[in-house]
């Protein structure tokens, strides 16, 4: 029963069709221990479907996975008995009270009642629930049963944790407290997590790695900076005085992917902040000292509009652009 | 790991756990069959200690067959809300869910039947205790069954929760009156009677009555028992099976 050493999740060719909807449509994936990972894709590009998968909720129609050293297929108790799982609703009955649905949830994972009892009132302590958590379930705020759904997906400490849109619903003082528990609940215990968005800020905080998902297959696979390097890249913005200046500037740089825009003149480059100050230096030396200057960083966005020719911006994910802009004083 | 009777006990302390808080929902529930008898028995030809012999096993077997019919609504809000879902990762056996939930709605039953034993006892009705707890855990068996057939009515229903509703009153009647419920079969014609041969609730029922008065040394035990058995397991495995294919 000793679970194989290695990967926290393997997955191949994995596939799940609803009648003629390819929802999940042949993914391969391996998170090593610890990771803490970001599915980031559109409503509907399958990421709900695929944890559902590698939580034992449905089969695969085709492919395997193996999550926390089991298959999830031929042995679903060990994968449930070693994960933890934070669907898009809200897992605690409405008509029950906060703190016995922790104990129940313990029970159901094995803990006597005395751990399990236990075990709530830490976790209720942990996540600010103090003042909620003997009240009916139905009573508390979105934030509250937001908590509270972490609580429980906690309760057995599982070494690997799924959360499927876990702050979505949220108001920002909300959603940047859910994340903060994730971050310290990783660096306390190791955890290793995986987690769904369609935040683009959510991604690009919170995971090292990101893994981009459209029409159920994965589109891109790398840290945020990485995909918006390769993907992207930055761009400065030069502003110089008059029109001549700028396509003056142009010419100096012409080693460079530069196009002047009347005052302005945009460059598109890699490492856009380190470039900058170099960049300036020889523009002073040639004369031509530039008045302005802004470095525009991609945003994740950008990189699924890069991939697909589509912004996730649309069709409802409306997340709330960060400006992706850093301006530098000259 | 746990065993499926820790688990079992798991889902039904949690299924009875808001009752605690909210008593009343309890105590009308037991009050409702105690009217129902009140305005029935009286209707009852003949002897009134014989009549209630014939009629009190009946009206506990309906009330657990309303009650565990009613598994799966509960159910219908806990798949919206996502805690069903929740239950379902974790590691509890898929029995345990179904017959936890059962078993919550048929509990209080227990209750209820020693309540409207209590209330029937100065009108000259006797029973026989040993006789009626045996009679007990032949409907839990049945109520297992029902119950985990509602649960997987639930989760087919999901979408267009009427449905739920449409079937479960649909066949809930026919249940109840093709096995002599309220109504004894033998005045009825003999289709009726074919009908009612193929209603393992009947079996029960006729088993119930024995046992009530305390002929346990009988062939409708045996009959009983059997039906309840076949009802439970068949609906354990359908419950089990719906579940494993509910997306
Ligand atoms: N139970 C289901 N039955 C039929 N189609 C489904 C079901 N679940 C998801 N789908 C479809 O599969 C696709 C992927 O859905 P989902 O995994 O929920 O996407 P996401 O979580 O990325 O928004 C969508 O087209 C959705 O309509
Ligand atoms: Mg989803």
């Amino acid at each position: 029963m000793k679970p194989s050493v290695g990967h926290m999740i393997e997955t191949r060719g994995l596939t799940k069709h609803f009648k003629d909807v390819r929802a999940v449509d042949g993914i391969d994936l391996t998170v090593a221990r610890g990771e803490l990972v970001a599915l980031l894709g559109p409503n509907g590009a399958g990421k709900s479907t695929t944890l559902r998968m590698l939580t034992t909720l449905i089969p695969p129609t085709a492919g395997t996975a193996t999550v926390a050293g089991f298959d999830v297929v031929r042995r679903q108790r060990e994968v449930r008995q070693r994960i933890g799982y934070i669907g898009q609703g809200n897992g605690a009955g409405h008509s029950q009270r906060g703190r016995d649905e922790l104990i129940s949830q313990g029970r159901a994972y094995g803990m006597g009642v005395r751990p399990a009892r236990a075990r709530a009132a830490e976790l209720i302590e942990s996540l600010g629930l103090g003042e909620v958590a003997d009240r009916k379930v139905a009573t508390l705020s979105g934030g509250q049963r937001r908590r509270l759904d972490i609580a429980m997906g906690l309760i057995h400490a599982p070494e690997l944790l799924f959360l499927d849109e876990p702050s979505t619903g949220l108001d920002p003082q909300n959603r940047a407290n859910l994340q903060e528990h994730i971050l310290r609940l990783r660096a306390e215990h190791g955890t290793t997590i995986v987690l769904t968005t369609h935040y683009l800020d959510e991604a690009d905080s919170m995971a090292e790695r990101v893994i981009v998902v459209d029409h159920g297959r994965v589109i891109a696979d790398d840290s945020p900076a990485r995909l918006k390097a390769e993907h992207v890249g930055d761009t400065i913005l030069l502003g110089f005085d008059s029109e001549q200046e700028t396509t003056a500037a142009a010419a100096t740089l012409s080693g460079r992917d530069s196009h002047p825009y009347g005052k302005e003149l945009r460059i598109r480059t890699q490492g856009g902040p380190r470039q900058v100050p170099g960049l300036l230096e020889d523009l002073r030396s040639a004369g031509l000292p530039a008045a302005s200057v802004e470095v525009i960083r991609p945003t994740l966005d950008d990189v699924f509009l890069t991939l697909t020719g589509r912004s996730l911006r649309e069709g409802g994910a409306n997340a709330d652009r960060q400006p992706a802009v850093e301006l530098v004083e000259v | 790991m746990t065993s499926l009777v820790a688990d079992t006990r798991t889902v039904f302390s949690r299924e009875l756990r808001p009752l605690r808080y909210d008593p009343f929902t309890i105590i009308i529930s037991m009050v409702q069959p105690l009217v129902f008898l009140a305005l029935f028995a009286p209707l009852l030809p003949g002897d009134k200690s014989e009549a209630l012999r014939w009629f009190v096993p009946g009206i506990i077997v309906m009330s657990c067959l309303f009650a565990s019919s009613m598994t799966g609504s509960n159910l219908l809000f806990e798949i919206q809300t996502g805690s069903h879902e929740r239950m379902l990762v974790t590691p509890l056996r898929r029995p345990a869910l179904l017959i936890g939930r059962a078993l919550k709605e048929i509990v209080p039953m227990v209750a209820q039947a020693a309540l409207i034993v209590v209330v029937c006892l100065p009108f000259g009705y006797r029973l026989s205790v040993g006789g009626a707890l045996l009679g007990l855990v032949i409907l839990a068996g049945f109520s297992i069954g029902l119950g985990a057939l509602s649960y997987a009515l639930a989760l087919a229903a999901k979408h267009q929760e009427w449905m739920f509703w449409v079937v479960q009153q649909t066949l809930l009647f026919p249940i109840l009156l093709l096995a002599g419920v309220l109504l004894p079969l033998d005045g009825g014609p003999g289709w009726l009677r074919t009908l009612a041969s193929f209603n393992p609730l009947r079996y029960v029922v006729d088993a119930e009555r024995a046992l009530f008065t305390g002929d346990i040394w009988q062939s409708t035990t045996v009959t009983g028992l059997v039906a309840a058995a076949a009802v439970g397991a068949f609906g354990l495995f359908v419950g089990v099976r719906a579940m494993n294919r509910s997306t």
